[in-house]
């Protein structure tokens, strides 16, 4: 290098580049957790296309078997066929949550991502922004990869079903804007422990997932309505048998913007807070 | 006054920069406050860093020096008071302040996972600087901080001393104008100070403001041009090191450590023969202009301590006489 010698300081000074803008914008943020996505995507590749093949190989398969000889399958299809939307739907909220939780403490605790981001001209939007956008990037493959899945295995109905994929990531988004946002309310990791399994795991059990909730008992079925992955998987059950109506997805899709949105300005209000002060 | 604002970072002319062309300070703080809810961290300070000088901001643990790098750093709102950097106002030109600083936090903030020529490669890009100037410049600043034979391993096994110095190769990535240290050297060895300091001087030598915190007297008075002494939020003295020296401590200092509990009992032995004594849990300090002469008037009195040394006085003398107490305890 023919500059080797002159300082750090003169030469980034004369060097010469484009016309600067002030900052890279969300962007930059999402740059930088595919960048260290790059080390991993390997591993949650082979997990996000083997995680649904064994799901509904075991349950809808397995113990599909049972409810199909012993119920004939539920509202009239097997119940392979039944189950496959649900697990997509909980398939994106799983992604959703992991990549919410322990990354959004460890970037204010523990390796401090975040506090380098915001002594450069980005703000707390941009890293709220490209910290979703990244998680956008991660649904949509995890949800492409299983429907693809699905698919080869003969459980979507309908063509309709392809629509299957954009309303799983949205309900995987709607989720993870407020769980970025709680996350980034706590001041200790015990926290993001009981969320998985106070708030995942049941909502993954009763949403309707596995079983529709008219099995739950009475007082529980309004509680499964006002989650986000009921209307995940609601919507996505019907696009997938080809049965649904305009109207009522609408209504679901409507819901989980609301989700979305709510739940972004809510991490942007609390990020802000716990990082500037 | 009107005053130009500066150039983002990557101002392609190289027009005459801000400072050489106003004279102006790159930091002047007036009256500046940060309370919390139960404490106040800096209590109505008034400073003025000038283009060009490095400048220290002393004290201990606590004494309010990362609050007001916070707030020079624009990531922290001030509570009361003025605060003008690079000539324009943190609570509304935050981001624009921000693309001129480099900042070196007290802990490291950075990608572990990541390769060492990924990390300055990611955080240009956040600056906005476009992908082949950043990597143009990363290979410059990894050869600045003696990293380029390392530009493709993992941050996460590095030394101490390397993690600092691509810090601070990442904090120059926008070209600042201004680098903000914050206790750069804590928790280093002593070899990895001194490449760092080394470091620091050159940039120094090219122009680049440094304003830095520390409780290292020797790293204050090796950097600082100016610095600040800073005891609970507030400025306690001003000056250089060596004039801050000679306003409050002698030229020399006899250290005396005798087979006692309690030093403080031992005062009235060496009464006199210094214009100052210090009582620290271990030993006395004697300040006076030659310790020699009081060494030789020990002797006369027939006084055997344990040991003697006679030493230049040096900041944390300053500090000592100052507040009554050292600096890193």
């Amino acid at each position: 290098m023919a500059r080797t010698g002159t300082s750090a300081a003169r030469v980034t000074q004369d060097a010469d580049g484009g016309p600067a803008r002030l900052t890279g914008g969300w962007q930059a943020v999402t740059a930088h957790w595919l960048a260290k996505y790059r080390r991993v995507w390997f591993g949650t590749a082979i997990t996000s296309f083997l995680s649904p093949l064994l799901y509904l190989a075991g349950m809808g398969y397995g113990l599909g078997m049972l409810v199909d000889r012993g119920a004939g399958g539920i509202d009239g299809v097997p119940y392979v066929v039944f189950v496959a939307p649900g697990v997509l739907a909980a398939t994106t909220l799983q992604v959703a949550a992991g990549e919410t939780t322990f990354s959004v403490m460890g970037s204010i605790k523990w390796d401090r991502t975040y506090h380098g981001m915001l002594a450069t001209p980005l703000g707390v939007r941009d890293v709220v922004r490209g910290h979703l956008a990244y998680v956008l990037v991660r649904l949509t493959m995890a949800a492409v990869v299983f429907f693809g899945v699905a698919a080869a295995l003969g459980t979507v109905r309908s063509w309709w079903g392809l629509l299957a994929v954009p309303v799983a990531v949205l309900g995987g988004l709607a989720f993870a804007s407020c769980c970025y946002a709680y996350s980034a309310s706590l001041t200790n990791d015990r926290g993001l422990a009981l969320m998985f399994r106070f708030v995942v795991m049941p909502m993954t059990l009763f949403s309707g997932t596995f079983f529709p909730i008219a099995q739950l008992p009475g007082w529980l079925q309004p509680v499964a309505w006002l989650t986000p992955l009921w209307h995940t998987v609601d919507a996505s059950r019907t696009l997938f048998l080809g049965t649904a109506d305009p109207g009522g997805i609408l209504l679901h899709v409507g819901y989980l913007v609301l989700w979305a949105a709510g739940g972004y300005l809510a991490a942007v209000r609390v990020l802000h807070r716990r990082m500037v002060v | 006054m009107p005053v130009e604002p500066p150039q983002v970072p990557a101002d392609p002319t190289g027009s005459p920069t801000y400072e050489s062309a106003t004279r102006e300070p790159m930091i002047r703080a007036r009256g500046l406050v940060k309370a919390f809810d139960d404490f106040t961290a800096v209590d109505g300070i008034d400073v003025e860093v000038r283009p060009g000088e490095a400048f220290g901001f002393l004290g201990p643990n606590g004494a309010g020096k990362s609050s007001t790098m916070r707030m020079i750093g624009c990531v922290s709102p001030p509570t009361a008071g003025e605060l003008t950097v690079l000539g324009m106002d943190p609570r509304t030109d935050g981001p624009r302040i921000r693309a001129g600083l480099g900042v070196v936090p007290q802990r490291d903030s950075l990608d572990e996972e990541l390769t060492v020529e990924e990390n300055i490669w990611v955080y240009g890009r956040y600056f906005g600087l476009p992908r082949r100037l950043v990597r143009e410049r990363a290979a410059e600043l990894l050869e600045f901080a003696q990293l380029t034979d390392r530009a493709r391993s993992v941050v996460e096994p590095l030394s101490g001393g390397m993690k600092r110095r691509l810090t601070i190769a990442r904090a120059l990535v926008n070209s600042p104008r201004i680098l903000l240290l914050d206790e750069p050297t804590t928790g280093l060895d002593p070899q990895a100070r001194h490449v760092l300091w080394d470091r620091l001087f050159r940039l120094k030598r090219e122009g680049v403001t440094l304003v830095l915190t520390t409780h290292y007297m020797d790293e204050a008075e090796q950097l600082c041009d100016r610095l600040v002494v800073m005891d609970h939020g507030r400025i306690v003295a001003e000056g250089s090191p060596s004039a801050l020296i000679a306003q409050h401590s002698t030229r020399e200092v006899l250290e005396l450590r005798f087979d006692t509990a309690d030093h403080a009992a031992r005062l009235g032995e060496v009464d006199g023969i210094a214009e100052r004594v210090e009582v620290l849990p271990d030993r006395l300090l004697l300040y006076t202009a030659d310790g020699e002469a009081a060494q030789s008037e020990l002797h006369r009195r027939g006084l055997e301590p344990l040991a003697a040394l006679v030493r230049r006085s040096t900041l944390e003398d300053v500090f000592l006489h100052l507040t009554g107490r050292t600096l890193v305890d």
